[in-house]
């Protein structure tokens, strides 16, 4: 039986300074310490103990391979939601608590975008010399430059990575048609000669290889990172990295959901009747992004050909059975799974008869509606600045500037439980033992990562409480004892006696 | 098989008669045009004023 798919969702944010040092590095620092210090006044770092992620699933490691640097000199907080918030690289990031669930996932990306939010006005208001900071929810600066929204899928070890890489794969490729956040012009070497006006990714086209353990350079569609933050005989974290940042809740649902449905099929070793591996997975994912049609058939491994959104079918009905049989209580509760299936469902009928149905569901048709429109009016062609404009700044996060946020777009959280999100825990992950503790216990809470709090007593040593079953840590596991201990130390001894 | 081509046939009609009821009635029509409108008002009024700048501006770092 397939594992439950707890997930999660890392998002890099761009960040622009507007009148001032334009170092992102120093920038980022600046939004993040203004949350710390003026609206979370918590500063509870982050613990470098378990990183390591450099460990390739394939159990070796490629010769020319640049595992990731691991910066801890750099801003990393923990929040009392659970999630980790920091400076990677030369941007910030948000890497939401363990979610039980794809819809869990969403409230806690749009909390993520709450915290961007609220950040963004602290940081201003500490900024004397007439700059202010923007924070962008996209992947790309238009000139060739990246960085990802990851996505994270709990599996079991048992599964032969072999079988993850070949059932993934055509999922990965084909995805994006309904969770591609769209992008206005092309900016790598793979569309040069082709003119491109719009592509439904803005993340395909810098995938250069079909896996690897690369996050920046050579970008894999299947990454090979295996850093479980967990117990490492019984999990695996599948790390990906081929999907975009999207705004459209509905986007972000199907991404996660989708994705944990036909990974649950892989660990159950089902499988369509008709082999959907690509002859070239990194060709057909560039392409996949530039044809509106979906109809471009793409060459298959065995000689045959499919389509973009056959391959999606495929996929959809092989989904639709093993429900059937089986059940999807690995996705959470059952309207979960339904959700899922019926929402899949429909945006695969929405692609076949008419995508702009689908423009308050999917980010890249709410996207081309927009620019359509602003071409529309301003008679501008796909070239003028303009549009590269319009696309930069439906992904502003600012609310008097996003034009996401001027769209009708369909919700499936309410704005009150994103707000509880900003500051709890989820409740059915071990997400929850640590934002408690912190929330709780915020002094003696020295530091914290996905596996591990380590609590200072006062008393030397400090006591490393391990966290190494994402599924335990729950509210139903330890609310009561939580509730029943009157100091940090008193549940420190309660846990290790 | 069978049930999904079914599947995707009722879901199709369903669609269909969505589509058909918006040319039926105009003032419909008129509505989603003015709403249309007003969204471009408001773009013109919030986008970045001189957009060749603003989008040259715009350079990151890779990350990951």
């Amino acid at each position: 039986m397939a594992i439950a798919k707890v997930c999660g969702i890392e998002t890099e944010y761009g960040i622009q300074v507007v009148n001032g040092d334009p170092n992102p590095i120093a920038a980022s620092s600046v939004l993040i310490n203004a949350y710390a210090r003026d609206v979370a006044r918590q500063q509870t770092g982050w613990d470098f103990e378990d990183e390591a992620p450099g460990n390739d699933a394939r159990g070796e490691v490629k010769e020319g391979a640049m595992p990731p640097l691991v910066e801890t000199h750099l801003v990393n907080t923990v929040l009392t939601n659970g999630a980790r918030y920091y400076v990677d690289h030369a941007h910030p990031e948000f890497s939401s608590p363990e979610c039980r669930d794809a819809l869990e996932a969403v409230r806690y990306d749009r909390a993520g975008e709450a915290i961007v939010v609220r950040s963004m006005e602290a940081a201003d208001a500490s900024l004397h010399d007439g700059s202010h900071l923007v924070v962008y929810k996209n992947n790309s600066d238009g000139k060739g430059n990246s960085y990802g929204c990851h996505e994270n899928y709990l599996m079991d070890r048992e599964t032969p990575f072999s079988r993850i890489v070949a059932g993934i794969s055509p999922h990965f490729v084909t995805r994006q048609l309904y969770c591609g956040a769209g992008k206005v012009g092309s900016e790598t070497a793979f569309h040069e000669g082709g003119s491109v006006d719009f592509q439904l990714s803005q993340r395909a086209e810098f995938f250069e290889e079909q896996v690897g353990l690369e996050t920046t350079l050579k970008r894999p569609i299947v990454n090979t990172r295996d850093e479980p933050h967990a117990d490492p005989h019984r999990y695996r974290r599948l790390h990906v990295i081929v999907g975009d940042a999207n705004l459209a809740e509905v986007a972000t649902f199907l991404k996660l959901g989708t994705t944990s449905l036909v990974l649950a099929m892989i660990e159950d070793d089902v499988s369509p009747s008709r082999s959907l591996a690509l002859a070239d997975p990194v060709r057909a994912i560039h392409a996949v992004a530039v044809d509106r049609t979906f109809s471009q058939p793409l060459q298959m491994a065995d000689g045959s050909t499919a389509t973009a959104l056959g391959i999606q079918w495929e996929l959809y009905s092989v989904a639709r059975k093993y429900a059937d049989d089986r059940g999807l209580d690995c996705l959470g509760e059952a309207e979960i799974g339904d959700a899922i299936l019926d929402r899949w469902e429909q945006v695969l009928n929405g692609l076949e008869t008419d995508p702009s149905t689908l423009s308050r569901q999917v980010d890249w048709v709410a996207k081309l509606h927009l620019l359509e429109a602003y071409r529309g009016r301003h008679g501008c062609g796909w070239d003028d600045p303009r549009m590269a404009a319009v696309d930069l700044q439906y992904h502003d996060l600012r609310p008097s500037r996003s034009l996401f946020a001027r769209l009708d777009t369909e919700k499936l959280v309410t704005e009150a439980s994103v707000a509880s999100a900003v500051v709890d825990p989820p409740r059915t992950t071990r997400a929850w033992f640590r934002g408690q503790c912190l929330k709780r216990w915020p002094a003696s809470v020295a530091t914290a990562n996905w596996d591990s709090l380590v609590f200072d007593l006062g008393s030397d040593p400090l006591r490393r409480v391990p966290m190494m079953d994402p599924l335990k840590g729950t509210a139903e596991h330890v609310e009561a004892l939580l509730d029943s201990c009157s100091s940090p130390a008193e549940l420190v001894d309660r846990l290790s006696s | 098989m069978a049930e999904r081509e079914l599947k995707k046939k009722q879901a199709t009609e369903r669609t269909d008669e969505e589509v058909d009821e918006v040319p039926a009635s105009s003032a419909a029509g008129e509505k989603l045009k003015a709403e249309l409108d007003d969204l471009l008002d408001e773009i013109d009024e919030v986008l970045e004023d001189n957009a060749e700048e603003f989008v040259r501006n715009y350079v990151q770092k890779g990350g990951e």
